[in-house]
């Protein structure tokens, strides 16, 4: 059994910025350094390793620079913004089940740079399942999630006012945030109406940023935890999902579009958890663009399909509300790396040091794209 | 950034479909041993787990499910053509098929609604591939 058996016990960054005059690697050792020294844990330790399959800095090359020991496990999880929440569940389970004592997980990742998004290499001849759409002109991942939030608008009755309200909460709390891109830009209705559009319905601030940086985290056995300065963030309950018919990022071919393969990971997630949705205190949803943080409240049960926009418009996301999601501004307005400030920020709230703290926050999900494969976690305080 | 646009690579499977769609027709592959249809085409039944496949023509009579307007920034072939609107849209005679195809707005995109009655049509794109493409069916 994987519950409680394990944590994270170290969070650890580099700056964020639109362009860093570095390399992936050289900020990737820079986190992770970050991260061992937060931990209180020596780098020869660790023994385990988690990343993406889209990250591009080896694993001897890691391991070679920061000076680790033997390494008895490493895995790679797919589908970028699914796999954030599916690396650490990976090394979490090699660490319950003795396989390796410390592990860590870790994005670098230049993506302020135009010429990275990956759309932009689109080849001549397409052969994989994208043949079905991107000839048509839906290239970007910006149009393949604007087909289901206008279909999911219609069904519901939403307007584009509606939507807003998720830019705009994110916003507020980026505002509180040292770290985030943008912190002294604010957002009101007015700016998020008036912005060009991306791909209508959703605009300029409908999307995620693009950004260079870097971010690690450290696991570990609970026996090695209680021995740490830092309070422990328990993985208590963890999941990857993917449904019936899923196609990547154009899931449009099952027998309900928006129903995403988050209903999958949510359904086990929460079978597996000692905790049901009402109970938890503040939420890290994945947002590469702002219509998978309804999306995915829905399917991880906080309210019932159709509700989310009209609760997000009453407040329930915001500091003051059931439940405050992504405070740390997300990757609408933090930083975007592949949800991976998601994670360190439900840390931070486990151990309350968030620059918007919920109070005595002891139960945080973190969640994974909702229009791919994905993955969540829910940590748990002492 | 390529320069034209992306053409879909033929395979064993959708080789028919492709020949089909040269010649303006919609074709549905389905199973051949349980005859459940599938879409997008693939190598295996989903239900039976047959190889054996046949190809059905298809009324092309559709139903707008959701569109989207693309804006800048776009692949070049792309943003030349902006603003144009891309749709999903259901068969009328196979539930929980949907297919992707640009939709014809004769320059008035405020006119495309969901729950459009469309019907296919073709865009010849080369010798061996036309792409499906939606117009109004009224």
């Amino acid at each position: 059994m994987l519950k409680d058996k394990t944590a994270i016990v170290g969070i650890g960054q580099t700056e964020f910025s639109k362009s860093i005059d570095s390399t992936e690697l050289n900020l990737a050792c820079k986190a992770i350094k970050n991260a061992l020294d937060d931990a209180g844990i020596s780098p020869d330790q660790v023994d385990a390793l988690g990343s993406f399959t889209y990250e591009e800095t080896p694993e001897f090359e890691i391991a070679r620079n920061l000076g680790f020991g033997n390494l008895t496990y490493w895995s790679q999880a797919p589908y970028g913004g699914g796999a954030s929440c599916a690396a650490i569940g990976q090394v979490a389970m090699a660490i319950a089940s003795g396989i390796a004592n410390v592990g860590v997980v870790w994005r670098s990742r230049k993506r302020g740079d135009p010429s990275s998004r990956m759309w932009s290499h689109t080849d001549e001849r397409i052969f994989d399942h994208w043949k079905w759409s991107r000839p048509s002109g839906l290239v970007r991942p910006v149009d393949e999630s604007s087909m289901l939030i206008r279909r999911y608008m219609h069904q519901y009755d939403y307007s584009r006012e509606s939507l807003g309200a998720v830019a705009i909460s994110l916003r507020k709390y980026a505002n509180s945030n040292d770290e985030a891109l943008m912190q002294h830009k604010s957002l009101n209705l007015d700016d998020y109406m008036e912005a060009r559009m991306i791909s209508d319905p959703l605009c300029l601030f409908d999307n995620c940023l693009e950004s260079d940086g870097a971010i690690a985290i450290i696991i570990t056995n609970m026996d090695i935890a209680k021995k740490l300065q830092n309070k422990p963030a328990i993985i208590h309950a963890y999941s990857q999902g993917m449904n019936k018919e899923h196609q990547l990022m154009t899931h449009y071919h099952g027998a309900d579009p928006l129903e995403s393969s988050s209903y999958v990971t949510a359904t086990n997630l929460w079978n597996l958890s000692d905790h049901s949705p009402k109970e938890i205190d503040v939420a890290q949803i994945y947002d590469a663009f702002s219509p998978m943080i309804p999306f995915s409240l829905e399917a991880y049960n906080f309210c019932s399909k159709g509700e989310a926009l009209k609760l997000i418009n009453e407040g329930l996301i915001n500091i003051d509300g059931e439940l405050p999601v992504n405070t740390s501004g997300g990757s609408l307005s933090e930083v975007y790396l592949h949800g991976m400030n998601l994670v360190t920020e439900a840390v931070r709230q486990i151990r309350g040091s968030a620059t918007s703290q919920v109070n005595n926050a002891k139960l945080a999900l973190v969640t994974t794209c909702d229009a791919t494969p994905n993955a969540a976690i829910l940590l748990k305080g002492e | 950034m390529i320069e034209t646009i992306p053409i879909p690579g033929i395979e064993d499977f959708d080789k028919v479909y492709w020949e089909n769609c040269s010649k303006n027709k919609l074709t549905i592959q389905h199973c051949g041993d349980c005859n459940e249809p599938r879409f997008p085409p693939r190598h295996m039944c989903p239900i039976c787990q047959s190889i054996s496949h046949d190809w059905k023509e298809d009324s092309g009579d559709a139903v707008l499910w959701s569109f989207v307007i693309p804006r800048p920034p776009l692949l070049p072939v792309f943003e030349k053509q902006s603003p144009y609107a891309v749709g999903l849209v259901e068969l009328v005679e196979y539930k929980n098929i949907r297919i992707i195809g640009q939709i014809q707005t004769n320059s008035n995109l405020d006119s495309i609604k969901i729950g459009d009655k469309l019907k296919i049509d073709f865009k010849k794109i080369n010798n061996k591939i036309s792409l499906p493409y939606w117009v109004k069916n009224n």
